[in-house]
């Protein structure tokens, strides 16, 4: 008896212990997080100038800013979101509504995993051979565009495939039963219910190739040139040219660290770094903010149950 | 008339919607194999055309490729340093991801997704240069000033790593012990038992497939990635001989010499032929994910 | 909504795109200022068209200085230079995707199909002087080549035994595709052989000029380019066999560890491009040239 009362002590003593290594991981887990942050933010402190956000980098003297890269990496992002969007969108409709369960459907599975396993190094040299080498466009944007597409399709089409059949079976049913085809349900019933979701999953993917760098040393290059508004579409110094050469931020970063000669390299790579990270930051909280709109905005209006903000990303 | 239009509408409207849209997941299935197959045909030269047997590249630990007289491709080194680098992190990484499941989960699900979930999200936006940056200015003089020597090291790469995994593991396994039937527990606490008896007992158990998906998935992510390790690790062409001593990876090697050397060279192709190397480990530990998954279907039933 | 959002969106990149082309005009206008004498002997022969360079990250930050002052005289004249490494300038000009192929080392080394090479020509832009590197806490001045290649070779570990303090010897390389690398070998190294199992490899000029300033007792060898300015004093540049690495010593033949840069073209070069190789390697640029930290044509005459 006594025995068993020392033996229910100890499991709750252990217990206990346990109990506080769960939340110390946690906490540390956090503080690591604020730790890397604070050190990256106040390394880089002073990166709002807008001389520096905006202004021309220089070869030579310490003072240059980050412009064009900084433009690079937003329009780079946007022209491969406007690949990769609708046929994450148009794969994962695929996916949850057309696909039949059996072999080919077990290998589509198969490449889309694949896809989301490879090494971002592999599908930059793989951008490197198709697009740089063997289309002839040389470094460009759209091969950049391109990379990114592919390193971004698999969780797109994860994001819109699990947002699209996560939408109650109920609802389909209705819908179906009011006499819509299938195509009228997906495009009026299961796509505005599931919007919230996939939103949110797409701008968190944005944030994440925002900052890819590894892949585009290869494909978008690791120069600007000096980009002119007025110049025509097709000169590689108008910004929006997508056959130009476009080094982004995450690549000046790269770039400032290895290669970097002027004075000031390593302010700018620690300003940069800055910029990335409030970026990602930004992306996140962009996300929940659309998510909470989004989600008073349709609910009730469509009468989807109302569904946590979730994105699994895998990789 | 008009019913007949409607009709050819609604059939066009339906065809075209489901092809477009078959279209999408089909041009998945062709990326994906084209990459393969652009990478293997790249790859595969250097055993075709050149001299190398596939069996020396991945045996020999002689890699001079620029040696005037005697050039060798031996890619063991990188192998080995890639799959230790890799290892080590998933070691480290995997305890606290797994903390980090059952804390969300079970311990404090409130602060967990208050402050852990987007915590996690956050560290996997963080781009692995800036990582690499981190690692450069931080770890390695943290390293040299404790332990001596150079500080780039296999234990720097690890350290990197570990922390870049972790979102992954974490949120998986966090997943895989969400799925575990709420029964279970509450019949483990029926017995008696307390939260960390059932925790370790009965919750890890049930887990354990999604669970060892999240390790895999980690290891494959630290296997692939590039600029972080390479800025750390040191690429001394050589074998560590301990977890302090500095080593080279597949993917730091890359980034290092394919851009200096020239298409059509014996060197260009060894490169390509580790990039193919990456390709398959990475299918690889694919086919493992399936396999677990397999198994986990089977226990089921 | 949704639309609106776009919208936005689209116009806040379009705002972005034209600040970061008002950016570049204030640029482009101060250089204008400063390159005015360039500006009047330009002035009879004005360049149109554009000009593609890619190649050497060595010589990539000259020639788009040199691009910037060239386009600033010659409102027509488009010219982009990109990077990737001499390896890739070769490859690309002569698949023929660029105008100007820019190298560390002449394309003959590079390639290793003979017949194309011949077509290749190999223009000189500039000479580059490299210098021996080491940490501030290194006592020693100068360097005999036998001694470099003791050291590089693992012959010599220790700074005693070269004149130094007791201290281990640091290693640090260039990755064997590197064309630095490739010059320390051929100049000082000759028959001696690097032996990569010692100490660390660093990508790039950055990461070697980093790694020396913070890890004690290193040794490596880093272009002049990357040693102006503040830089010159974070490290401690050594003298072989007891001659400074300056633009005169190298003129004058007593320095030996330099070599040039090139453009490289298929066939003679013409028109723009021939105008923008002439600017580069030519009087006007030359003050520039060695402000970067190379050596003008001029000076090797």
């Amino acid at each position: 008896m006594n025995n068993k009362k020392n033996h229910n002590n100890q499991a709750r003593i252990v217990n206990n212990v346990w109990t506080a290594i769960f939340y110390a991981i946690a906490i540390l887990v956090i503080a690591l997080l604020v730790f890397i942050a604070e050190k990256i933010i106040t390394m880089g402190w002073g990166f709002w100038d807008t001389d520096f956000l905006f202004g021309a980098p220089s070869n030579t003297m310490a003072g240059g800013g980050i412009g064009p890269q900084l433009f690079n990496s937003f329009y780079l992002l946007v022209i491969s979101l406007i690949v990769s969007f609708p046929l994450g969108l148009g794969a994962g409709i695929y996916l949850s509504q057309y696909a039949k369960k059996g072999r080919f459907l077990n290998f589509v599975r198969l490449c889309i995993e694949t896809m989301a396993s490879l090494p971002s190094i592999v599908v930059g040299l793989f951008g490197l051979l198709v697009f740089v080498t063997l289309a002839d466009w040389g470094y460009t944007l759209v091969g950049g565009a391109l990379v990114l597409t592919i390193l971004n399709l698999p969780n797109l089409t994860r994001i819109c495939e699990m947002a699209i059949s996560s939408v109650s079976a109920s609802v389909k049913e209705a819908s179906l039963g009011l006499g819509a085809t299938k195509w009228q349900t997906i495009t009026k019933v299961l796509i505005p219910t599931a919007i919230q979701e996939i939103i949110t999953g797409v701008i968190l993917t944005a944030g994440r190739i925002f900052g890819e760098a590894a892949a585009l040393i290869y494909t978008a290059g690791l120069t600007t040139p000096t980009l002119n508004a007025a110049a025509p579409l097709d000169s590689p110094v108008n910004p929006f040219n997508i056959f130009r050469p476009a080094e982004t931020l995450a690549v000046h970063i790269w770039k400032l660290n290895s290669e970097g000669i002027v004075p000031d390299a390593r302010e700018i790579a620690t300003k940069s770094a800055a910029i990335l990270i409030i970026m990602v930051f930004v992306f996140n909280i962009a996300a929940r903010l659309i998510a909470k709109l989004l989600d008073k905005r349709f609910k009730g209006s469509v009468g989807a149950k109302p569904k946590k903000v979730k994105s699994k990303l895998i990789s | 008339m008009k019913g007949q239009k409607k009709s050819i509408n609604y059939f066009v409207n339906e065809y075209i919607g489901k092809t477009i849209v078959t279209i999408c997941g089909l041009l998945i299935v062709v990326a994906t194999i084209s990459i393969i197959a652009f990478i293997c045909g790249k790859g595969l030269q250097s055993f075709l055309h050149g001299n190398i047997s596939p069996w020396e590249m991945l045996t020999s630990t002689d890699w001079s490729p620029n040696d005037p007289k005697d050039k060798s491709y031996g890619a063991l080194i990188f192998i080995v340093g890639s799959t230790l680098v890799s290892i080590g992190a998933t070691l480290i990484s995997t305890p606290i991801a797994l903390g980090i499941a059952i804390f969300n989960n079970y311990i404090s699900p409130k602060f967990g997704s208050t402050f852990v979930k987007p915590v996690l999200e956050l560290f996997l936006g963080i781009p692995s240069v800036v990582y690499g940056f981190l690692g450069v200015t931080i770890l390695v003089p943290f390293l040299r000033n404790q332990l001596g020597g150079v500080g780039f090291s296999l234990l720097a790469g690890i350290i990197v790593l570990s922390v870049m995994i972790l979102p992954t593991i974490a949120s998986i396994s966090d997943d895989a012990v969400k799925g575990v039937p709420f029964e279970f527990l509450e019949g483990s606490y029926g017995l008696g038992s307390t939260r960390w008896q059932a925790i370790h007992r009965i919750i890890i158990p049930a887990a354990k497939n999604g669970i060892l998906t999240a390790i895999v998935l980690g290891l494959a992510r630290a296997f692939g990635e590039a600029l972080a390790v390479q800025m750390v690790i040191g690429n001394t062409v050589k074998l560590p001989d301990s977890l302090y001593s500095p080593t080279s990876t597949l993917t730091g090697i890359l980034t290092m010499d394919m851009s200096n050397t020239l298409n059509g060279t014996a060197w260009n192709d060894a490169l390509w032929s580790l990039a193919m190397i990456l390709l398959i480990i990475s299918f690889l530990f694919i086919l493992i994910i399936r396999m677990i998954g397999k198994r986990g279907m089977q226990n089921e039933q | 909504m949704k639309f609106s959002g776009l919208k936005m969106s689209m116009v806040g990149l379009i705002l972005a795109g034209a600040l970061a082309g008002c950016g570049n005009a204030k640029d482009s206008d101060s250089t204008t200022s400063g390159s005015d004498d360039s500006k009047k002997t330009e002035a009879s022969t004005e360049l149109t068209g554009t000009v593609t360079a890619a190649g050497s990250t060595a010589l990539q930050p000259l020639a788009e200085e040199a691009a910037n002052e060239i386009q600033s005289s010659n409102p027509e004249l488009t010219v982009t230079v990109q990077g990737g490494g001499s390896g890739t300038g070769v490859n690309q000009v002569a698949s023929g995707a660029v105008d100007i192929g820019n190298s560390d080392v002449p394309s003959a080394d590079k390639l290793e199909d003979k017949t194309k090479a011949d077509k290749l020509v190999d223009t000189k832009v500039a000479g580059i002087a490299f210098a021996m590197v080491v940490n501030k806490d290194v006592k020693v001045e100068s360097l005999t080549e036998k001694q470099i290649q003791d050291i590089f070779s693992g012959k010599v570990k220790n700074w005693k035994d070269v004149g130094g303090n007791d201290e281990k010897i640091n290693v640090i390389n260039r990755p064997a595709s590197s064309g630095t690398r490739a010059t320390f070998e051929s100049i000082l190294m000759k028959d001696a052989k690097i032996d990569d199992s010692l100490g660390t490899a660093q990508d790039s000029n950055g990461a070697v000029e980093q790694s020396v300033n913070s890890t004690p007792g290193s040794i490596s060898y880093l272009a002049m380019s990357y040693l102006v300015g503040d830089k010159k004093d974070a490290l401690k540049v050594l003298k072989i066999n007891d001659v400074e690495p300056t633009t005169e010593n190298v003129a004058a033949n007593k320095y030996p560890f330099w070599a040039y840069e090139y453009m490289i073209t298929d066939g003679e070069p013409k028109d723009a491009v021939k105008g923008f190789i002439d600017f580069v390697s030519g009087e006007d640029f030359a003050d520039t040239v060695e402000k970067m930290g190379y050596i003008p044509m001029s000076e090797l005459k």
